[in-house]
């Protein structure tokens, strides 16, 4: 059992402890004197870190511009190089492959041509079943003499239903692009800018030759539309070119008078009633064969006597529709890319 | 090879002729010669169904002499074929030349490389 020291707390041993043991020992000033001249060098110490680190961060900000700068004069030097030198070269490379690539399907697609029946030849593979049904039993099942008539029109009305619609929804696009809207955010644009959007500022037109002429050209043009169409199943033509001449015509009188003149018959409402009228006409006198079962297309309509102008049942009408929607498909594009609307 | 290449002449021309029309589709910048091209490629295909229609010695196909044989006329099924081609090649072309217009509004220019390096710095 050892004896514990009343003095313990003073004693050397303790000390000596307390020093081994790191902690304080405030009695002593000598010691605590030298601990602040510690702390003060450590002060010191620190003071001059944090000068030694400024200094490097300093240094690194400047490493960083300089390359920062170095990268900057890279792309400046580099830049312009895809405009001038690099188009050049790609546009070399391009050409030759875009040629070469020509060659190579043109070659394959002459190969191919080698390997096709022999031109014009009537027992070729295509001159099959279908094509001798439309040409011997078309008269009897469609009553159009003009046997392209009676498959566009009769066996394959759906086809040309879609069609008609393909020019419907090409005009309306052309509409949707390229039609001036004129309430446009209550803006007023300048007199010349409104001058070349829209052509009626040039109107009245006062050209005598072409008025002549066009007078003088303009009933037979369109006469012979009518004629086309309403012949369709006789001879050649039908809705499609007989629409066709039509919008000419129209065209050339929209050339020949202006604007103010086809609009006291022509207007872009006409243009609505009689394309959709057209149309839901077209898709109403088809749309029979849908509920008869699609495959008996006996409509009810007499077929009349062959060759005979009212004859062939739903084509006479039906070429009509298709004629009116071409014709006012045609007129619609030459307006609508002329920038005056319809 | 097969033998048919020069009594196939018509399809040969009708092949070229749509290489031509995609030759110039790539080659061109300019947006209406590419839609030239688009055209003569057009063209191209009529001309290759119009001679696959053809039979030598036949009449066109609407009633003549009152004859109703197959032999006696072409065939009108890749006629009316090229009247849905002729119909679809209108409407494209409309669409792709209104097209044009309104990048030739904005970009004043019909060069297809210049617009679509303005259209790059407007979205920087």
């Amino acid at each position: 059992m050892s004896k514990l020291n009343p003095n313990y707390e003073a004693s050397k041993w303790r000390k000596i402890e307390r020093f081994v043991n790191g902690e304080e020992i405030s009695d002593n000033p000598n010691l605590s004197k030298h601990e602040e001249e510690i702390r003060e060098a450590s002060q010191e110490d620190k003071e001059r870190n944090e000068q030694f680190e400024a200094t490097i961060t300093d240094l690194e900000d400047r490493i960083q511009k300089e390359r920062k700068r170095s990268i900057e004069a890279l792309y400046r030097k580099y830049e312009k190089w895809p405009q001038t030198k690099g188009i050049k070269i790609f546009t070399h490379i391009y050409r030759i492959l875009a040629v070469l690539f020509c060659v190579c399907i043109i070659s394959v697609l002459l190969m191919t041509v080698s390997y096709l029946p022999t031109f014009g030849d009537a027992s070729n593979p295509n001159n099959n079943e279908v094509p001798k049904r439309y040409i011997e039993k078309g008269i009897e099942e469609t009553g159009a003499i003009n046997f392209v008539a009676g498959m566009i029109l009769d066996y394959r009305a759906f086809d040309t239903l879609g069609e008609s619609h393909v020019l419907f929804i090409a005009a309306c696009c052309v509409l949707i692009l390229l039609r001036i809207d004129h309430s446009k955010n209550g803006k007023k644009p300048t007199e010349k800018a409104e001058a070349e959007e829209d052509d009626r500022k040039f109107e009245p037109k006062n050209d005598k030759i072409l008025q002549k002429i066009a007078s003088l050209l303009i009933p037979p043009i369109i006469i012979y539309g009518i004629y086309v169409v309403l012949n369709g199943h006789l001879s050649p033509g039908g809705g499609f070119s007989g629409g066709a001449i039509i919008g000419a015509g129209l065209i050339l009188y929209l050339n020949a008078f202006g604007y103010e003149k086809i609009e006291k018959f022509f207007t872009y409402k006409t243009y609505q009633r009689i394309t959709v009228g057209a149309l839901l006409f077209y898709a109403c006198a088809k749309s029979y064969s849908f509920y008869t079962g699609a495959n008996h297309l006996e409509s009810g309509i007499p077929k009349g006597i062959p060759g005979n102008i009212l004859s062939s049942g739903l084509i006479l009408p039906l070429n009509v529709a298709v004629g009116l929607v071409v014709a006012c498909t045609m007129y619609g594009f030459y307006t609508l890319f002329r920038k005056g609307g319809m | 090879m097969g033998g048919n290449l020069l009594t196939n002449f018509y399809e040969a021309v009708a092949v070229i002729l749509f290489g031509i029309g995609f030759t110039t589709l790539l080659l061109h910048r300019n947006m209406i010669k590419k839609i030239l091209g688009f055209n003569i490629m057009d063209t191209a295909i009529y001309l290759f169904l119009a001679v696959k229609g053809y039979i030598t010695g036949g009449m066109a196909p609407i009633l003549t002499n009152g004859v109703e044989e197959q032999a006696y006329y072409i065939n009108p099924v890749p006629s009316g074929l090229v009247l849905t081609g002729i119909v679809v090649s209108v409407s494209v072309t409309a669409l792709m030349l209104a097209l044009t217009i309104r990048l030739y509004r904005r970009y004043h220019t019909l060069d297809i490389d210049k617009m679509s390096m303005l259209a790059k710095k407007e979205d920087l």
